[in-house]
């Protein structure tokens, strides 16, 4: 899912690029509440680009409109891209240290090695 | 999917599958149903912070409360733990249960929890390890991450044994804090080194959460 990339950096490398081997694409309840909560605590050019990179940011605008609230059709499209895109395998790469976290299942290993931290 | 009955909730944790081989040194051991349904229904009867809400469940293992979170209508809940042999099992159980509000990221949680985290969920559960084999003071770490983490509440396990500890720290660090419930875990002999058959031990089923407070 979308939101953990958006959310996530490593101390600085942020954002994270995304390598998407296997895309699952799946169908969830729309809550119009909860996705205008979301919306404030996103990055929106991240959210865009990392959406775009992986092929799904279909007709999403590259900006938010200032009555985004109000608009549905919006907030559906939003809704699909954070909930119901799915990376089930790739990886997530650190624009800075380049280094490599991958995805599998779904889940992100962002285990560090001692010598990392 | 508003609020389900406190035993059907139950119900369905009881299909959550657990750890086959619990580590040790990971003090990994379930959460019951029983417990778990109880505490996840008290969550959402009493406060209204799991429906809707954007869920955090700290040390999730196989995710007996990220299901329970789930089913009670979470936005989305996110499990984070270490292990993971933890978390494959924890991604069959959500695609068991066809759940789609549910995700879970690998990481430790005691040591560094993205700082980009910080303050964007609502709620936080966790039934954390409780610092007793070799990790001391491992259950505080936890409960600080979760405090970094929920911008509303936290709802967290401790041993009652360390109350007086847990309310004195809460109350340095400026939380309001209370004591829900006092639960008995019936530990069942998970461990080798367990010489009887289950253990009983007394654990605080405490509520924190940020005064003053802002939100509701």
């Amino acid at each position: 899912m979308l939101t953990s990339k958006c959310l996530k950096g490593v101390n600085v490398g942020y954002p994270l690029g995304i390598v998407a081997r296997d895309i699952k694409v799946l169908e969830t309840e729309f809550n119009s509440e909860f996705v205008l909560r979301i919306i404030p605590k996103l990055d929106w050019d991240t959210l865009w680009n990392a959406a775009d990179s992986i092929g799904h940011s279909g007709d999403l605008p590259r900006t938010l409109s200032d009555d985004y609230e109000n608009d549905v059709e919006f907030l559906k499209k939003v809704h699909h891209v954070l909930l119901e895109v799915e990376v089930i395998n790739g990886e997530l790469v650190c624009p800075e240290s380049g280094r490599k976290f991958s995805i599998s299942k779904g889940i992100p290993n962002m285990l560090l090695n001692e010598d990392e931290l | 999917m508003a609020c389900i009955k406190l035993k059907n909730l139950e119900q369905y944790l009881q299909e959550v599958d657990v750890f086959e081989n619990p580590k040790v040194q990971l003090e990994q051991y379930a959460t019951m149903p029983h417990i778990g349904a109880r505490m996840l229904h008290t969550i959402q009867s009493s406060f209204g912070d799991i429906d809707g809400k954007l869920v955090a469940d700290l040390g999730c293992g196989c995710g007996t409360l990220s299901v329970g979170a789930a089913i009670l209508g979470a936005g989305l809940c996110i499990g984070f733990d270490i292990d993971a042999d933890a978390l494959s099992v924890f991604h069959s159980n959500i695609s068991e249960f066809e759940l789609s509000n549910v995700d879970a990221v690998q990481c430790d949680v005691a040591k560094c929890l993205p700082s980009r985290w910080k303050k964007q969920f609502d709620t936080v559960i966790m039934n954390p390890p409780f610092g007793t084999k070799n990790n001391h003071g491992i259950d505080m770490k936890f409960l600080q991450a979760a405090l970094d983490l929920a911008t509303t509440s936290v709802y967290s396990l401790h041993k009652t044994s360390t109350r007086e500890h847990i309310l004195a720290k809460a109350a340095e660090w400026g939380v309001g804090a209370h004591v829900l419930a006092e639960l008995r875990f019936d530990l069942p002999a998970s461990y080798r080194f367990h010489k009887k058959l289950s253990v009983d031990i007394e654990v605080d089923f405490v509520r924190f959460w940020f005064k003053p407070s802002v939100k509701k």
